[in-house]
């Protein structure tokens, strides 16, 4: 994108044989990215019976996606439906207050020198760049200190914590926030939280959209941790009830009588696409924009 | 002018707030802080030095009866056969998905970048979009694509030999599917980061590597391969970190004891030996931390004030 243009207007104009030994090698790759999701999103026209015996990527009738969704709803009396409103609010709920917490945070590292300053910034780069899972099982030790198992809490606090956050709020305000600005803020005698408010949030409109993308796609994916701290199927979340229904499939569990699954394979791709579609439409609209600033979160200029 | 990513970023990060005398920002930088420092400590240290206590109880009746264990439980878990065959099995998927997707993400994001614009551009989002599929979802989709019945690759997978999907999630394949599954999901986004990176090798440098007679291969080797290498090292040790702790993927394929982080799980959950869980996870944290603590001194990715001093 950003490379000379007389560079690659020269290259693009090269329909050669290099060109299309270039281009046949993406197509491949292509296959090997794309093929599953266009199974996925013909499988749940098909009845159990024709994904075995259809070509795998034929379309077999559309309202078949009508009478999955009908079996889905009556696995567990519609417990579905629960589980995606579950989802769905651990994430906005994870999504606001992990960036409420955040972006002060990283605007005071960028603006200001304060007692312990190295120390904080040195912590939350570690904690950034642990994996969760690692936490999991000692989190699941605290919360259960604190009698929170079993609530969506415990789920949603440590979600809270979101020291990536507050790196790229850091890395944010640092770049985008002219120093200038803030010394005349001063000035003309804003107090601090004056200028946090009229001059650092409306800078970081851009910001607040990155980390609110990202949190999402973290949290509404997340699966370890709800599936230790939840035992009570009512407070289940979407990955957790999918792994639940998929375990009492004949497909994943041939223990399990065929003939009584209302889960069998077309439901069990539609559940599938219930999680990752909405993950895929925010992809596919923030998608320039992630590219850019999820390498650097600093790409403003 | 748009100066390169990398050099900006390099610049903004350290970047110091001016050292000028200041009225009154102390006591409001500590507000701003005030939620993240609480969370920061309840949810980034407490539980790992809890876990650190808890791998020294004893549970009596379920209760904790602290440093009464020694080192008992470190005794249980790491002489357990299961937790060794646990180590051997992540070592052997590291040691396939590891320089698989370096090389694969390498490759990919150098073929990108050899002709760079709007084909480039649209494989690039292609790639990405897997990036959607995590957890369950992910392991789901790859039991149907691993099934030669229903599988869109089900011609190739009968043509190795495999009539049914048991036969393809076997218990030793695991290495190979998980890494399969991994780069799925997990190339696009690193590709996206490199080429990125890619895009902010400057002009100049170019120009003067096609004037000196650098062909694309050799451009591509000898020019953008040791720019991105921050980056490379960057990725290797995220994915060491990550991969170290798979849970989900084993644990849907059916089987218990696969990896160290489901052997955790059922030390707490199944046997109910919490010592022994925390040894456990102790082990993994280490691990998360080691990674860290090398990426921040050596990459020099994250050079902020505070590292740097």
């Amino acid at each position: 994108m950003k490379l000379p243009s007389n560079l690659a207007s020269r290259r693009k104009s090269q329909y050669n044989t290099g060109w299309f030994l270039w281009l046949s090698v993406l197509v491949l790759l292509a296959i090997y990215f794309v093929l599953p999701i266009l199974w996925l999103i013909a499988a749940p026209t098909k009845l159990d019976g024709q994904l075995l015996s259809m070509p795998s990527l034929a379309i077999g009738d559309i309202r078949n996606y009508a009478s999955a969704w009908a079996n889905l709803m009556t696995y567990g009396k519609g417990v579905i439906l629960l589980w995606a409103q579950n989802s769905l609010l651990y994430t906005l709920a994870s999504v606001l207050l992990s960036v409420i917490v955040s972006v002060p945070a990283g605007y005071a590292f960028a603006t200001a020198q304060f007692a312990g300053r190295s120390l904080l910034m040195t912590l939350t780069l570690i904690t950034m760049i642990l994996p969760g899972s690692a936490m999991v099982l000692p989190l699941f030790l605290e919360m259960n200190q604190f009698g929170l198992i079993d609530t969506a809490w415990s789920v949603i606090l440590p979600a809270m914590f979101y020291p990536f956050g507050v790196y790229l709020s850091y890395v944010h305000f640092s770049t985008a926030l002219p120093k200038d600005l803030l010394a005349a803020g001063r000035v003309d005698g804003c107090n601090e939280w004056q200028l946090f408010r009229y001059i650092g949030l409306p800078l970081a409109r851009t910001l607040f959209a990155l980390l609110s993308f990202l949190s999402f796609t973290h949290n509404w994916n997340n699966y370890f941790l709800p599936f230790v701290m939840l035992n009570n199927s009512k407070l289940f979340s979407l990955p957790i009830g999918l792994q639940v229904m998929a375990t009492s499939t004949p497909m994943l569990n041939p223990t399990f009588a065929a003939e009584n699954a209302v889960v069998k394979r077309p439901e069990a791709a539609l559940i599938v696409m219930m999680l990752v579609v909405p993950v895929i439409i925010i992809f596919i609209v923030a998608q320039r924009y992630i590219v850019t600033s999820a390498l650097s979160g600093s790409s403003k200029e | 002018m748009n100066s390169p990513q990398l050099d900006t970023k390099a610049q903004a990060v350290r970047l110091t707030p001016p050292r000028e005398k200041r009225r009154s920002p102390l006591r409001a930088a500590h507000l701003f802080l005030l939620p993240y420092v609480i969370l920061l400590i309840l949810f980034g240290i407490v539980p790992g030095l809890y876990a650190l206590i808890i791998s020294f109880a004893k549970f009596v009746g379920g209760r904790p009866q602290y440093f009464q264990a020694g080192l008992d439980n470190y005794i249980t878990a790491y002489t357990d056969f299961r937790v060794l065959d646990s180590f051997s099995n992540v070592l052997s998927y590291l040691l396939i998905s590891i320089p698989i997707g370096v090389i694969g993400v390498i490759f990919i994001s150098l073929w990108l970048h050899a002709k760079p614009g709007k084909i480039s551009t649209a494989f690039r989002t292609i790639f990405f979009i897997p990036g959607a599929f995590a957890g369950p979802a992910l392991v789901l989709l790859a039991f149907f694509m691993f099934s030669p019945t229903t599988s869109p690759f089900g011609v190739l997978l009968t043509a190795m030999g495999f009539q049914n999907s048991a036969e393809v999630t076997l218990r030793d394949n695991y290495p190979v599917l998980f890494t399969i599954l991994g780069f799925f999901a997990g190339a696009g986004g690193w590709v996206s980061i490199f080429y990125g990176a890619l895009d902010g090798i400057s002009k100049e440098v170019m120009e003067a590597a096609i004037m000196d007679g650098c062909n694309t291969f050799q451009t591509a080797y000898l020019v953008k391969l040791p720019l991105i290498r921050t980056y490379l090292a960057y990725m290797v040790m995220l994915t060491v970190a990550g991969n170290v702790q798979v849970f989900a993927e084993p644990q849907l394929f059916g089987s218990k004891y696969w990896s160290p982080n489901q052997i955790g799980y059922a030390f707490a959950f199944e046997i109910g030996n919490f010592g022994a869980s925390a040894a456990i996870s102790l082990l993994m944290v280490t691990v998360g931390l080691f990674a860290a603590t090398l990426i921040i001194k050596y990459s020099g990715f994250y050079q902020t004030d505070a590292t740097a001093s």
